[in-house]
C-alpha cells in the first residue's frame, strides 16, 4: 500500500531522514517508534505530502505521491485520515461540525452527514459534547474528536502521529484502543510514538528509527531503545 | 451539489465571521476607515470642484463695440460666438441697458449722473460678456478676434476693444491655480486611498496567517483550494458590506455638523450634497468595500493553499 524506495530528506543544515526503505500492507498496524528528532514526524509529513524528500520516491498503490497535482493531491488525502499530538482541531467549529467538515470537504450529501456523524460521536464517546468547541474539551476528549474526524469519511489509511503525546495514561489507553478497533475493521493504521507501554499494548509491527535510519523492524514487536 | 456546496460556503463563511468575534471586529473597524478615507476624499473633491467653479465663474471676457455700432451686427457677432466649442455663454448688454446699468450703479454718486447729463448723449457703447468652458479657454477666443476667424473685416471694425489683454495675467494665474488643485487634489486623494487600500490588505492577510494552521488541516482533510477559500471569501464580503454600512451612517452626523458649521467656507452644504448623491455614494462605499474585502481575502489565502 506505502513503499518508501531509498527516500532521504534533507533540511538546510540537518538531516531528517537516510535510505529509508519500508512497505506497509493494506490492513496493517505499524507503529514507529524512536526518541524526539529520530524522524518519525517527517515520515508521516512524507506520506502526506506535506513535505517532499530530497531523495528517493514515496509511493501510495502505484502513485508516486509527490508527483500528484494539486487536484489529484486533494483526492489522495480523502483517502488518509490524520491523527496530530496537538490535535489541529477548526477552532471556530463545533466538535459536530468539525466531524461534518471532513465529509463535507468529500462533497458527501447532508442526509449521510446526518447519518454517520452521530454515529461516529457515538463511536468516540462524545455524542454529549456535540455542540461544545474545542477549547471546551479536555486533551483526551480533542484527541477523540480528531479519531472520530479522521475515521468519518472511512479512509484506507488513518496516520495518528504522537496522538498519545499530549494525554494521561487512562486517555492514552482510550485512543490506543480506539485505533486498534479501527485497525480491526480493516483500516491500515501507522502510529508514532515514543511512549513504551502504548507499543506494548498494540502488539503489533514497530519499525525502530533513530537518527534518520531504521534501525529495527519486527513484525510483533516490543519497545526497544 | 454545486448548491450544497454554495450553501456549505456562504453558512461556514458566515460562521466563522460571527464566531471570529474580535477579529471580524478589527477587520470592520479598518475597513470603515478605508471607506471613511475613500469618501471624505470624494468630498472634499467636489467641495475643491464646487470652490474652483465659483472662481471659474468670476473670469469672463468683455467685447466692447464702438458707440455706432448697429445692432443686427453685434447680434451676428453673437451668434458666431456662440457657435464655438470653447465659448459657454454670451451675454448681450446693449448701449441703452450699459447706460442704465451704469446709472443704476452710481445712483448715489450725484457728480458722475451729473456730468453724464450734461453729456447729452449715451457714451457707452453695447458689449458682449463671454464665458468659456474653461478658464485655459479664453486665449484662443481672444486669437480668434485677433485673427478674425469666421467674421467679416466689416465686423471686426465695430469692436471697439477687448478686456482679455488687461485680464490676461489675472486669468493665466487662475488657470494654473485650478489646474495645479486639481492636479493635486488627485494625487493626494490617489495616495491616501492606495495607502487606507494596503492597510487594509494587510490586516486581512495577517488575519489570515493566523488561521495557517485551519488552512493546513482543511488540505488534510481533503477539502479542495474552492471550499477552504469561499468562506473567507464569505467573511470579506461581510466585512465589507458591514463597514459600509457603518461608514454611510458615521457621515450622516458628520455632513449635518459639516453642514452646519463650514458652508460658507466649503463653499456647498456637505450634508445637501450626502443626501443628492446618496445612493451613488452607497454604492461606492459598498463595492469598494466588498471589492477590497474579496481581494484581499483571495490574494491572502492564495500563497497558503499552495502545496
Amino acid at each position: 500500500m506505502i513503499y518508501f524506495n531509498n527516500v532521504t530528506k534533507k533540511y538546510k543544515d540537518s538531516t531528517s531522514l537516510e535510505g529509508i526503505n519500508i512497505s506497509i500492507t493494506q490492513g496493517e498496524f505499524v507503529a514507529i517508534v524512536g526518541h524526539s528528532g529520530a524522524g518519525k514526524t517527517t515520515l508521516t509529513k512524507l506520506i502526506l505530502a506535506e513535505e517532499a524528500p530530497t531523495e528517493g520516491t514515496v509511493y501510495f498503490e502505484s502513485t508516486n505521491i509527490h508527483k500528484l497535482s494539486n487536484k489529484d493531491l486533494t483526492n489522495f488525502r480523502r483517502k488518509v485520515g490524520v491523527v496530530f499530538q496537538d490535535y489541529r482541531l477548526l477552532s471556530n467549529k463545533t466538535v459536530y461540525e468539525n466531524i461534518a467538515f471532513a465529509m463535507e470537504a468529500i462533497e458527501k450529501s447532508e442526509k449521510e452527514i446526518a447519518q454517520d456523524v452521530p454515529h461516529v460521536l457515538e463511536l468516540v464517546d462524545m455524542t454529549n459534547r456535540a455542540s461544545h468547541f474545542p477549547h471546551q474539551l479536555s486533551g483526551g476528549e480533542k484527541q477523540r474528536l480528531a479519531i472520530a474526524r479522521a475515521i468519518i469519511t472511512q479512509p484506507d489509511l488513518i496516520i495518528a502521529d504522537e496522538p498519545t503525546g499530549n494525554l494521561d495514561p487512562i486517555n492514552t489507553n482510550e485512543v490506543v484502543n480506539l485505533l486498534k478497533k479501527i485497525n480491526d475493521l480493516g483500516t491500515t493504521v501507522i502510529l508514532t510514538t515514543h511512549n513504551r507501554s502504548v507499543v506494548d499494548q498494540v502488539k503489533k509491527r514497530v519499525i525502530t528509527l533513530e537518527n534518520g535510519r531504521v534501525i529495527r523492524d519486527d513484525k510483533d514487536g516490543k519497545y526497544m531503545l | 451539489m454545486f448548491l450544497t456546496k454554495i450553501k456549505r460556503i456562504i453558512v461556514s463563511g458566515y460562521r466563522d465571521f460571527i464566531r471570529s468575534g474580535f477579529t471580524s471586529l478589527a477587520s470592520i473597524l479598518i475597513m470603515s476607515i478605508t471607506l471613511f478615507v475613500i469618501t471624505s476624499l470624494i468630498f472634499i473633491q467636489a467641495a475643491l470642484n464646487s470652490s474652483l467653479n465659483d472662481i471659474k465663474d468670476k473670469v469672463d471676457v468683455t467685447v466692447y463695440f464702438v458707440q455706432n455700432a448697429d445692432e443686427p451686427s453685434i447680434l451676428n457677432i453673437e451668434s458666431s460666438l456662440k457657435s464655438l466649442p470653447e465659448v459657454s455663454g454670451v451675454t448681450y448688454t446693449s448701449a441703452d441697458q450699459a447706460l442704465s446699468d451704469f446709472k443704476e450703479k452710481h445712483s448715489n454718486d450725484y457728480l458722475t449722473l451729473q456730468a453724464l447729463d450734461e453729456l447729452g448723449q449715451n457714451p457707452l457703447g453695447a458689449s458682449l460678456n463671454i464665458k468659456a468652458k474653461d478658464p485655459s479657454q479664453y486665449e484662443s477666443i481672444a486669437k480668434y478676434f485677433d485673427s478674425g476667424g469666421s467674421l467679416s473685416q466689416d465686423s471686426l471694425s465695430i469692436i471697439d476693444k477687448i478686456d482679455y489683454h488687461q485680464n490676461k495675467v489675472v486669468i493665466d494665474r487662475l488657470t494654473t491655480i485650478i489646474n495645479g488643485a486639481k492636479k493635486l487634489g488627485f494625487v493626494i486623494s490617489f495616495i491616501l486611498v492606495l495607502i487606507s487600500i494596503v492597510i487594509t490588505f494587510s490586516t486581512i492577510r495577517l488575519i489570515i496567517y493566523m488561521s495557517r494552521e485551519e488552512i493546513n488541516v482543511m488540505k488534510l482533510v481533503g477539502a479542495d483550494g474552492g471550499y477552504i477559500r469561499g468562506p473567507f471569501i464569505v467573511s470579506g464580503v461581510l466585512v465589507g458590506a458591514i463597514s459600509s454600512l457603518v461608514t454611510i451612517l458615521l457621515f450622516i452626523p458628520v455632513t449635518i455638523w459639516l453642514g452646519n458649521q463650514m458652508t460658507d467656507f466649503i463653499g456647498i452644504n456637505l450634508f445637501t450634497y450626502y443626501k443628492a448623491n446618496f445612493l451613488q455614494l452607497f454604492i461606492i462605499m459598498l463595492g469598494s468595500g466588498i471589492i477590497i474585502g474579496v481581494i484581499s481575502s483571495v490574494f491572502a489565502i492564495h500563497r497558503h493553499l499552495q502545496k
